[in-house]
């Protein structure tokens, strides 16, 4: 199929694309790895594109004193090869490669990732994990919303249409944080069918105040209610860590689908998460021995 | 309704002016008004990799591109990856493993291991890893990844 007719516009500055955006039926296309996908196939038909890869202002991984911002035009190949990304955010970094292939790394967006709020994918995840912010902008103002109050439903976020995210702001990694990401895909770089993604903190012996996300199996990132408690201490055996994993993953609800029944994703992730936690815990307490093999 | 656009970029080395409509993809453009077929269209959303060319020295996926979005850019396919040789080691290689069989993904792929090539000496994993975003029916691709290794062993002067 083609793509219906629209009309389109590429401004150079950030206040004429916010200009046009405030008309109905106006849409930003970014990277259009997702949006021109879906216009090929007819499942959208926006009056206006709002084409926003001319404007400089968008551009940029900067090292900020509030944190780490990726700008709007920040495409995964360069989170990707960031030496700021994998210093300063490194669960980032971790999971950038299960982020789709070259070629659809070479265009798409960060923020196109988190404005399209695919369930299965791994942005929407981290910003919940890391507690990231994101900026919106429309003509004559500006919000920040925390990543967790951003992803409401299937696709569906707290941005309005005439809103465009400029940036998203990552805190730093801290010193004693260790984090873990794990997925499942059909074939290497497809969207995942579930994943989870990690953050804990490191006290003496032990990983604690544990951040679970779980994503690809529920309309929105779910992060986890009940790991406030949960630790992994450096001598936590096979099935102990396989506990935790269990009594996390039980609070799903996971969607039905193409990719597998409910129970089976309720098992798939909680084979990550025992992995996971595994490989956290070697990585954290490395030369310890760690009460297995 | 057509919103028509002026656009001018350089396609393989030549530059081109058109008027470009909107919703026109970069691949029918590049098929249907150039005449330049050798680049493929298999899916038309991104899944298949038959439609990759260079766009700035990047691999691209020509069906998820607007042509008025490559105005100003430089774009190579396949026709100009040939005619100015510098992919042809790769295409001796491929003829040589049997790395095509019916060749329908292959303009696609060699685009992909052109930008590939373009960096440090990839190992069999980052092959396969690259070539993880392009369908092959036919190969099995082992005979792709070991064409894509021979000629990276020669560019970077040690055995493949
Ligand atoms: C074969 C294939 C495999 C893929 N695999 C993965 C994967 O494994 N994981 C994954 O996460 N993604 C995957 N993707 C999707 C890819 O990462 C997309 O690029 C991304 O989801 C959207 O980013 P974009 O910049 O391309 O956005 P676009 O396609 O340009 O836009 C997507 C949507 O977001 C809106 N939008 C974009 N940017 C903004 C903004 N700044 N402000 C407001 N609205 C905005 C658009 O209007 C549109 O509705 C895959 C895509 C393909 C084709
Ligand atoms: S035709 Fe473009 S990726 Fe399949
Ligand atoms: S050679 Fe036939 S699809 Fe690859």
């Amino acid at each position: 199929m083609k793509a219906p007719a629209f009309a389109y516009r590429r401004p150079d500055e950030l206040a004429e694309a916010l200009s046009l955006l405030a008309d109905d039926g106006a849409q930003v296309l970014a990277g259009g790895q997702s949006l021109i996908a879906s216009l090929n196939m007819r499942l959208s038909a926006p009056a206006l594109l709002v084409d926003i890869n001319r404007i400089g202002a968008l551009r940029g991984i900067e090292d900020r004193a509030d944190g780490i911002r990726i700008g709007a035009l920040v495409r995964h190949v360069d989170v990707l090869h960031s030496p700021v990304i994998a210093r300063q955010v490194p669960l980032l970094a971790m999971a950038l490669p299960h982020v789709a292939h070259m070629a659809v790394r070479n265009r798409g967006t960060t923020c196109g990732s988190l404005a399209l709020a695919d369930p299965s994918a791994e942005m929407p995840a981290l910003a919940v994990t890391l507690n990231a912010k994101i900026v919106l902008e429309k003509q004559g103002a500006r919000r920040t919303v925390a990543a967790r109050d951003f992803f409401q439903g299937l696709y569906q976020t707290d941005r309005q249409d005439d809103e465009m995210i400029t940036e998203v702001i990552f805190p730093r990694a801290a010193d004693d944080e260790v984090f873990g990401f794990a997925e499942l895909a059909r074939r290497h770089g497809d969207f995942a069918t579930v994943g989870i993604a990690v953050r804990a903190r490191r006290s003496g012996d032990t990983l604690e105040n544990l951040d679970v996300v779980i994503f690809g199996s529920e309309a929105t990132p779910l992060l986890s209610p009940a790991t406030s408690a949960l630790r992994i201490a450096a001598d936590a055996t096979a099935p102990m860590l396989a506990d935790m994993a269990e009594a996390i993953t039980a609070t799903m609800e996971p969607m039905e689908n193409h990719q597998g029944r409910a129970d089976t994703k309720r098992k798939q992730a909680a084979v990550l998460l025992r992995r996971t936690f595994r490989d956290m815990q070697s990585r954290a307490f490395a030369g310890k021995g760690n009460g297995h093999d | 309704m057509t919103d028509l656009h002026s656009i001018a970029f350089m396609l393989n080395g030549k530059s081109v002016t058109a008027d470009v409509d909107a919703r026109l993809h970069l691949a029918d453009f590049l098929r249907h008004t150039l005449h330049l077929t050798g680049t493929h269209i298999g899916c038309e959303h991104g899944v298949c990799g038959a439609c990759n060319v260079l766009v700035d020295g990047r691999s691209t996926r020509s069906c998820l591109m607007l042509a008025v979005q490559v105005d100003g850019a430089h774009v190579e396919t396949i026709e100009g990856l040939t005619a100015s040789g510098q992919i042809a080691d790769l295409q001796a290689a491929f003829t040589a493993r049997n790395a095509l069989q019916c060749g329908y993904c292959t303009p696609g792929v060699l685009a992909t291991a052109a930008e590939l090539l373009t960096g440090n000496k990839p190992t069999r994993d980052e092959i396969r890893d690259a070539l993880s975003g392009n369908y092959c029916r036919c190969t099995g691709y082992h005979a792709i990844v070991d064409a894509i290794e021979t000629v990276a062993g020669k560019r970077h002067g040690g055995a493949p």
